[in-house]
């Protein structure tokens, strides 16, 4: 992806969302562009959902500026919905329907012909494997199976951008590589991509670029290594202290390392070297149970940028 | 590759069409053993004793009490089939497979599903009303050409009770009115709806009640066509009570619909 080349497919300016008078997206600022994968990281309740519905075209804006290929969802909504595929938050099938008949009749709601419904129904299966699946009734698939399957049907009408909602929450490990691996096809394929997550690994693997999000406004924004560079010293020590003794030991390891967190079930100290600020800590006699230098991620760009964790 | 294009709300009523594929032929016997039972039973049973009753010509208008009765089921038939895919099936569409928001997502318009959903009751109306129809027809005492219009009077019946329960579970929060809805709105518009006895024989604030449910115009409709004997002014104003109630249900659920699925 060449950066900043990619024309805008998508651009907010001052993006709000009222609901009744709650406040869920309090004008943000951001832009898609195209070919890229695009990431809104945020934990619950930051406005991720919200923001996807107005893209989406189906949620009014309140106020604020949305365009979405250049158009306003206000006035064009049926023709950016034909461009648009989705994988809402929640699993939308059909459960009494077989899997390939839930993509043939969404194909159908983008009034695609029922024989090309067909044909590119079982061309989606074989993408998300599967295949051998297609008669089966989707009750007894499992999670990881039935949000590929919403995967299938989010393409079924060849989707210029493609927007994932949470799209891996609930998954187990093995359920979530799966998925990543034909996300990040599909992004090869030149697919747009604008997801929302509330997990930080998911974030590094998949964006380009990313805002961090939180009650509802945007905290910061660039790639997640930007991010991670920008905001958090290169490494970070973990120390745990015997349960409830950390607000005891914080003084004693006060100043060691650029920043510190004291979190209830351990300490943070961010530093550019992790090893030389365990030395240190060691040299003042506090003696932790456990003691762990890692690099920084996105986890520690939230917590820096908002004060708490991403998954509580 | 774009071919005809098929309007929106026939492609949300596709939908209803491929999940009806799987219990089609359940349903047409159903729709086929229910009514000639109901029409032997009662139309045997009870004409038995009602036929040689003192007063049974003039109250029954020189019909037998199975000829009376057997029309009528054309009506509170598809009233009973619609209630029941009206209350639950919408509410499912909102809540359990959450048909109505993929729909939305697409190019469809909460209108257009509503549009989509309106033709669905109708066909369902159709099949019911036919399945009756087919049983008077094997009844020489009740074959008549009548049976054609009864057929769309039943549809039309139907749809004046589909599209506000319609309105009702897309705006409700909760299921909880539904069984009451049955029971305390439904059982009694059947059972005063004219379709087992003339209501005149009610006292006139029952009467009044039994003008006012929708299911009585469908039974007088149904009977008028195929006996006859209905007044041109009497159609009209049967059909246009009918057409009334599904015109502001359909009118009121897209507002619901359209709130519901872009807030
Ligand atoms: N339809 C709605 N009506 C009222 N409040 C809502 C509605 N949808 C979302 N909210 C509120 O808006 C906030 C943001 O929600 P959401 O966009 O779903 O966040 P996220 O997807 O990041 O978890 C939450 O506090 C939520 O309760
Ligand atoms: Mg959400």
């Amino acid at each position: 992806m060449s950066g900043s080349e990619g024309t805008a497919v998508i651009t907010a300016k001052a993006l709000t969302k009222r609901f009744g008078d709650f406040e869920a997206v309090k004008g943000t600022d951001f832009e898609v562009r195209a070919g890229e994968a695009f990431g809104f990281l945020g934990p619950n309740g930051a406005g991720k959902s919200s923001t996807m519905r107005m893209i989406g075209a189906v949620s009014p804006v309140t106020s604020g500026e949305l365009r979405i290929f250049g158009l306003d969802p206000a006035d064009d909504g049926r023709k950016i919905r034909a461009r648009l595929g989705v994988v809402p938050q929640q699993d939308e099938l059909d459960e009494f329907l077989t899997v390939k008949d839930n993509l043939v009749i969404y194909g159908r709601y983008f009034d695609i012909p029922l024989k090309a419904c067909r044909e590119k129904a079982m061309e989606l299966l074989e993408f998300v494997q599967l295949a051998d699946r297609a008669d089966s009734k989707v009750q007894p698939l499992s999670g990881g199976m039935k949000r590929r399957v919403t995967i299938a049907r989010s393409l079924m009408s060849d989707p210029e951008i493609l927007l994932l909602d949470e799209p891996t929450t609930g998954l187990d490990p093995q359920a979530r590589h799966v998925l990543w691996d034909r996300l990040y096809r599909l992004k090869q394929q030149g697919v747009t991509l604008v997801l929302t997550t509330h997990y930080m690994d998911e974030a590094e693997q998949l964006c380009d670029r990313l805002v961090v999000m939180d009650q509802g406004e945007i905290a910061a924004e660039g790639s997640p290594a930007e991010l991670i560079r920008t905001h958090s010293p290169r490494e970070v020590l973990e120390l745990r202290f015997p349960a409830g003794t950390n607000a005891e030991h914080a003084p004693k390891v006060e100043g060691v390392g650029a920043r510190q967190e004291v979190l209830p079930d351990r300490i943070l100290i961010y530093a550019d070297d992790g090893e030389a600020a365990l030395s240190e800590v060691h040299r003042r006699q506090a003696v932790p149970e456990s003691a762990l230098v890692r690099r920084s991620t996105l986890e520690d760009v939230f917590l820096r940028l908002t004060g708490r964790t991403l998954v509580e | 590759m774009m071919g005809l294009s098929t309007p929106p709300a026939v492609r949300v009523w596709e939908h209803q069409l491929i999940l009806y594929r799987r219990i089609w032929a359940s349903n047409v016997v159903v729709s086929i053993v229910r009514p000639l039972l109901y029409v032997l039973g009662m139309g045997l049973g009870v004409g038995g004793l009602v036929d040689d009753g003192p007063r049974a010509d003039e109250v029954l208008d020189g019909l037998t009490y199975f000829q009376f009765f057997a029309p009528a089921m054309i009506a509170t038939t598809a009233m009973m089939v619609l209630v029941n895919d009206s209350l639950w099936p919408i509410r499912g569409g909102f809540l359990w497979n959450r048909t109505f928001f993929s729909q939305a997502a697409s190019p469809i318009s909460p209108g257009e599903i509503v549009g989509g959903v309106a033709l669905w009751h109708l066909t369902k109306g159709l099949l019911s009303s036919v399945g009756v129809a087919v049983v008077l027809a094997l009844f020489p005492s009740t074959r008549t050409w009548g049976l054609i219009p009864a057929v769309g009077v039943g549809a039309l019946t139907g749809v004046a009770f589909a599209a506000p329960l319609t309105t009702w579970a897309a705006w409700r929060e909760t299921d909880l009115s539904f069984p009451n809805i049955n029971r305390f709105v439904i059982v009694p518009m059947f059972l005063f709806s004219g379709a087992f006895y003339p209501i005149s024989q009610l006292p006139t604030w029952l009467q009044w009640f039994s003008r006012i449910t929708p299911v009585w115009h469908g039974v007088e409709l149904c009977r008028g066509a195929v006996y006859g004997g209905l007044s041109l002014g009497d159609v009209v104003v049967h059909v246009v009570y009918l057409l009334a109630w599904a015109g502001v249900g359909w009118v009121l659920a897209r507002k619901v619909f359209a709130d519901r699925l872009g807030n």
